[in-house]
């Protein structure tokens, strides 16, 4: 690992947002309706973040790439199944629930001990990468709590860009408000990455590439072993899912042209 | 793809049992394997002749983008699924509910739109006069009688995405099936008429498979057995129908789009969870309809547009809203909120269907392989069946370290299907249906026969090819449009590159659907809210017109009428349609839609329906 990085992306999976998501109450507080029999995705928000990794290591010889996921096991399986088929990586996994409930402090505590037990971890040349917020749930703690339990004390968050510099420092572009970037520069890893969307597209399915990686993501969904959440000192005091709003109207004697400039008027409000 | 650019390789991959789509048939199949293929003591049972030391390599590839998205309405007795599963427990699978009350209702009709014999309206207005006596009321009168053969009084509600996430997980979990979604298969590769495999589709291309950026042609994953378990219209089961034939006597004529709705009911809805009805006279006479009660005042339901329903604009989606508006329906159902959409071919040629199930290197399972009944109108189970007998065969000859020759598959799992319940009972509803292709009225009667005398009598025939039957919109609308109004529709149809039926619907005397963006809304919208479709980009054009000159001589275009998502639109500049691929929800009705036989395939209508990627998005279907 001499010459290129490790990079662990951190990244949960979410249900299909697609789907029909309805919180209920159960024994172990709060989740969702049937979640386990939800289709359900890589977070996007750290798949963007996983895309960047596999695309870093890439042009960085000698780097490596491992997803650590702290997510219902069967569940993962499943996404693996698409995910192996885009970018190569190794699994690290941990059995918990994906609904969006847990306990940012919890998740990254698992997370951390999860990271440290990888057995060839090279701490000195780490970039932690991980999604700015999560689409369950848009706290964006987990990151930056876990790179002060790994006492990674370079931390960007809202990432759309690295480059890795002539002189091997790396150039991070942030999100700031207005739609602009703020441009940093560090020395090099240990660096915990929060991502934005990046500037990446989704890379195409190829199956030879995710027959291979399943040969080792396989054993390593088998290890996985239930995480300690406990959850307990986390409340929920409502919850709600974000409506998605969609009006009908039937229009049989207006123009294109009419409807598109009813459309830009009711967009300036 | 044959030829690839230079430099360009077409990977391969050697694994032990290929099998081609992930729904009941291949639930069955995989779950049964599973099982069977490691000791206790974490040893393999047996050995794969791929990877020796290994258990056996078994890889599944699925269309769809997850294994969920499957659609059926789905009451079951659930023999086949109870005997795999023996403690199975309807709680653990949201959307599932045991039978409680199942009713057959008759629908009249509210409008007098529908088109209807000189016999039914005499039935109809029979009803009306005894209309206190019968107790008909909400236009609609519940038969006092269920047959045996349609009662599912012991049986199952499920939801086919619901089910197939359950064992697709149950499946996964054992770590030893790999299933891959998002994954279509282009072809079977055959060679010296002995099944090697199959190849994958290739990504990367422009619409009409052209390699692009990106290109990355599609793998070959070659294997002794090959378990086509594609459904009625998958590419791989019908190429293998092209290529061997079907058996003598045998053709698939008998097609129905189902397409149904999974909606919340309104508060307060009276329908029980359990509750099962099933229609039929309204929205027109050859349209069957059903509704199914979840628990959670969830219900599921929709109806079967046959291929012997002789409207050239049979669109099922504008009949669906009818059929829900109808009083007797509309009164538990107004006030609900779609949840889910969907639509799905079915083949209801059943076993007169079945093409070879076996040959050397593959094996044919579910619904493609005709083992839908359309006599007791079950076929996920029967499809569950067919994949577990396969799975036991399967076992057995890996165990006696035999091949997977035509012979031994013969003698090990066709040998089972045909001393089963699936061939029983499919060989009693094999003419069950024929006095449909006669008739409203006949059709029930030789369906009655056949289920009353368990097959002995019955109504047979020979069912047309179904681009036979197809009418002239002309010929449809005799007496109630005249045929220069139609010219004029039509024109202004094209032009705007709109399909007739609204217009022709509304001029005929159909009320207008009075959408309120909740349960009655527009079809695109359907498509987006309830069937949350979705396509990958870089695939070809799956849905392809083969001779432009057939379209042009159509005048029928019956494709775009029926298209279920609304894929295949007039084209206001020619004469061919429009394809729209990130549209298409896969449902495949305009294969048996189209209304122009091929020259060289009289059997065949002009659209082949290739592999391709993405579909319905609703895991609740």
């Amino acid at each position: 690992m001499s010459n290129g990085y490790h990079i662990v992306v951190c990244a949960g999976i979410v249900p299909d947002p697609l789907q029909t998501l309805e919180p209920v109450q159960t024994p172990q507080g709060w989740g969702l309706k049937n979640e386990m029999m939800l289709p359900a995705v890589l977070d996007p928000w750290a798949s963007h973040a996983l895309y960047e990794a596999a695309n870093l290591a890439k042009n960085a010889p000698g780097s490596k790439v491992t997803l650590v996921s702290v997510a219902p096991k069967a569940k993962l399986q499943q996404v693996m199944m698409t995910l192996a088929q885009k970018v190569p990586f190794e699994l690290v996994a941990a059995d918990a629930p994906a609904g969006g409930f847990t306990d940012a402090n919890d998740v990254a505590a698992v997370l951390a001990e999860a990271i440290q037990a990888i057995p060839d971890l090279d701490m000195a040349n780490l970039l932690l990468f991980g999604g700015w917020e999560s689409a369950s749930r848009g706290a964006g703690a987990t990151m930056q709590i876990l790179g002060e339990m790994l006492g990674i004390t370079e931390q960007f968050q809202g990432v759309d860009e690295i480059t890795v510099t002539a002189e091997g420092k790396l150039q991070i572009l942030e999100r700031i408000e207005g739609g602009r970037h703020q441009v940093s520069e560090c020395a090099g890893a240990p660096v915990v990455l929060g991502w934005a969307t990046g500037n990446l597209p989704e890379p195409k399915n190829n199956p030879q590439v995710g027959m291979q990686n399943m040969r080792t993501v396989m054993p390593s969904l088998q290890k996985a072993r239930p995480a300690a959440l406990s959850g307990e000192d986390l409340n929920y005091a409502g919850i709600e899912v974000p409506k998605a709003t969609r009006e009908t109207r039937i229009e049989k004697n207006m123009s294109a042209d009419e409807i598109a400039q009813e459309i830009v008027a009711w967009i300036k409000g | 793809m044959n030829e690839l650019p230079e430099g360009i390789e077409r990977q391969g991959m050697d694994v032990d049992i290929v099998c081609v789509g992930f729904g009941p048939a291949a639930g069955g199949f995989l779950t049964t394997l599973s099982r069977a293929m490691m000791n206790d003591d974490g040893t393999p049972a047996i050995e794969s002749r791929t990877m020796p030391g290994m258990p056996p390599q078994v890889m599944c590839y699925e269309r769809a983008d997850d294994v969920a998205f499957g659609v059926s309405g789905v009451v079951t007795r659930a023999r086949g699924i109870r005997a795999t599963f023996p403690d199975l427990n309807p709680g653990e699978i949201p959307l599932t509910a045991p039978v409680k009350d199942e009713k057959v209702i008759y629908l009249l009709d509210p409008h007098g739109a529908s088109r209807r014999s000189g016999m039914l309206k005499l039935a109809d207005k029979t009803l009306g006069l005894l209309k206190p006596v019968l107790g008909v009321k909400d236009h609609a009168y519940e038969l006092p009688y269920i047959p045996p053969f349609l009662r599912k009084h012991d049986g199952l509600l499920l939801s086919i995405g619901q089910f197939n996430q359950w064992v697709g997980g149950q499946v996964m979990g054992s770590g030893l099936v790999q299933v891959w979604p998002g994954t279509p298969v282009t072809k079977p590769l055959v060679e010296k008429d002995t099944v090697v495999g199959v190849q994958l589709t290739d990504q990367g291309v422009d619409k009409t498979g052209a390699p692009g950026a990106g290109f990355m042609p599609g793998m070959e994953i070659r294997a002794p057995l090959t378990v086509v378990a594609d459904g009625p219209i998958g590419p791989v089961g019908r190429q293998l129908d092209e290529h061997f034939g079907m058996p003598e006597g045998h053709h698939q004529r008998d097609w129905a789009v189902g397409m149904k709705m999974v909606v919340d009911l309104p508060e307060g809805c009276e329908l029980e969870p359990g509750t099962v009805l099933h229609t039929l006279g309204y929205p027109e006479p050859e349209i069957f309809g059903f509704l199914y009660v979840y628990p959670g005042n969830v219900a599921s339901m929709g109806i079967f547009v046959p291929s012997w329903f002789d409207n050239p604009v049979r669109t099922s989606y504008r009949y669906l809203q009818h059929w829900m508006l109808h009083p007797y329906l509309w009164k538990h159902l107004e006030g609900g909120t779609l949840r889910s959409w969907g639509a799905k071919s079915i083949q209801e040629a059943g076993r007169r269907g079945e093409p070879h199930l076996v040959g050397d290197g593959y094996a044919r399972i579910g619904e493609g392989s005709g083992s839908t009944n359309v006599l007791t109108n079950s076929g996920v189970d029967e499809a569950w069946t067919t994949g577990t007998q396969l799975a036991e065969a399967v076992i057995e000859l890996l165990k006696e370290g035999k091949d997977f020759s035509r012979e031994n598959l013969e003698a090990t799992y066709v040998k089972r299907r045909r001393e089963s319940w699936v061939e029983e009972e499919g060989r009693i509803a094999e003419h069950a249906r024929d006095g449909f292709q006669k008739g409203f009225i006949r059709g029930l009667i030789g369906t009655a026969l056949a289920g009353m005398t368990r097959g002995k009598l019955n109504l047979a025939c020979t069912a047309p090819r179904p681009h036979e039957r197809i009418p002239s919109i002309e010929e449809y609308y005799k007496g109630r449009i005249p045929p220069g109004e139609i010219a004029a529709i039509r024109k202004e149809c094209v032009r705007k590159g709109l399909s007739l039926h609204d217009a022709l619907m509304e001029r005929a005397g159909w009320p207008e659907i009075p959408l309120d963006g909740q349960l009655l809304m527009s079809h695109q919208d359907a498509l987006l809210v309830g069937g949350k479709v979705q396509a990958m980009e870089g695939y070809a054009d799956h849905v392809v017109f083969i001779y432009p000159h057939l379209c042009e001589r159509c005048g029928t275009k019956t494709c775009v009428e029926i298209c279920s998502a609304q894929a295949i639109t007039m084209n206001p500049e020619g004469d061919v349609p429009l394809f729209d691929r990130e549209k298409c929800v896969h449902c495949g009705a305009c294969i048996w839609s189209c209304s122009e036989g091929r020259e060289d395939d009289p059997e065949h209508g002009n659209i082949e329906f290739r592999a391709g990627a993405g579909g319905l998005h609703s895991a609740e279907n």
